[in-house]
């Protein structure tokens, strides 16, 4: 059994459900400005295909603790294939599908839904896959390290997006404290598997397609290098 | 040369979402455990019954709970979650395949 596994609706009041709405709004219309540029004959189709495999693999969950599974958030994982514009458009169609079809995150919070994964999550992983893109360029093993270190990060840093909105506006149940503390904890180790798969797929993309790994591009690196003359 | 990278990442993520998602955890995600902290889940024949305090009792019914995807089924059957998720991905694939086409950008001295 898949099971939900955004916020559902409810959970902050009407007031901060609509101010992450509208962030949500600016922050995505910018980021397909953006896109444009980053979008041609041959990312259009990895960005697409990158979108599904993003649905696909949110489906998984994996046991991190007894009684508590996590799964992939993806933000580093599509900032490092596509860029972090394209990238945040593509978890933010993966929402949408959820919300509008499988009924997994509410449509009140598909707001703060797309603030943490596809805003905070694909740029904080962005940013972390930048401050490392020496050791991601130098070969096969920085970029797979560069991969799990910014995905791990872009997990714990969206989980801290909930316990803004529950600061802001949360329906109660919870001390801030406890929230903070059990995201943060909780995510640390959801944080590995997204890690493991960032890694594992950014690799294996990078294997017979280096061309197509966003992070890779503008000075050509000895990766792709090899695949130019094999 | 190609078109095989493009199969070969689809046909991954149709085996993820068709063959894999049979053995996803069930167990609530880091979100939920969070959101369920507090409470002691119940399973009745009217759903899911929260006994305690915790975040997940202000949680509303979901607007499209009546959708026939709803909950990663296909009309709620059981074993369908495979079905369900090739559905997923290839309605994801056509929706941001489809925009991203549109979006792409032409380059104005390109020769065919």
């Amino acid at each position: 059994m898949v099971t939900a596994m955004h916020m559902s609706d409810g959970l902050v009041n009407a007031p901060t459900a609509l101010l992450f709405g509208a962030i949500a709004v600016v922050g995505l219309a910018f980021c397909l400005m953006r896109a444009r540029a980053d979008l041609d004959e041959r990312t259009a189709p990895m960005a697409g295909l990158v979108t599904a495999f993003v649905f696909a693999v949110q489906m998984i969950n994996f046991p991190i603790l007894p009684g508590a599974s996590g799964h992939l958030l993806g933000g580093a994982l599509v900032a490092i294939l596509v860029g972090p514009y394209v990238g945040a458009v593509c978890i933010a169609i993966v929402l949408l599908v959820q919300a509008l079809l499988f009924a997994d995150g509410g449509l009140t919070a598909l707001g703060t839904n797309v603030t943490n994964m596809a805003l905070i999550g694909v740029f904080t992983g962005y940013g972390v896959a930048l401050l490392l893109r020496r050791l991601a360029r130098r070969g096969k093993g920085g970029l797979v390290a560069t991969a799990f270190v910014a995905a791990f990060v872009n997990t714990v840093v969206a989980s801290l997006g909930f316990v803004l909105q529950y600061a802001a506006g949360g329906a109660g149940g919870a001390s801030l404290g406890t929230v903070f503390a059990l995201m943060v904890g909780l995510h640390a180790l959801i944080g590995i598997g997204e890690g493991v798969i960032t890694a594992a797929t950014v690799g294996a993309v990078a294997a017979v397609r280096p061309d197509l790994v966003y992070l890779l591009r503008g000075t050509a690196p000895a990766l792709v290098r090899k695949e130019a003359s094999a | 040369m190609r078109a095989r990278f493009w199969i070969g990442f689809l046909v991954v993520a149709l085996a993820v979402a068709g063959g894999l998602s049979y053995f996803a955890s069930s167990d609530p995600d880091g979100l939920d455990t969070v959101a369920l902290n507090g409470c002691t889940v119940t399973e009745t024949t009217a759903g899911e019954q929260l006994d305690g305090t915790c975040i997940a009792q202000n949680a509303g019914e979901h607007h499209t709970a009546g959708s026939p995807l709803a909950d990663y089924s296909v009309f709620g059957g059981d074993g369908t979650v495979g079905l369900a998720g090739v559905i997923g991905v290839l309605v994801t694939l056509v929706l941001a395949g489809g925009l991203f086409w549109l979006l792409r950008s032409r380059t104005p001295n390109r020769r065919e």
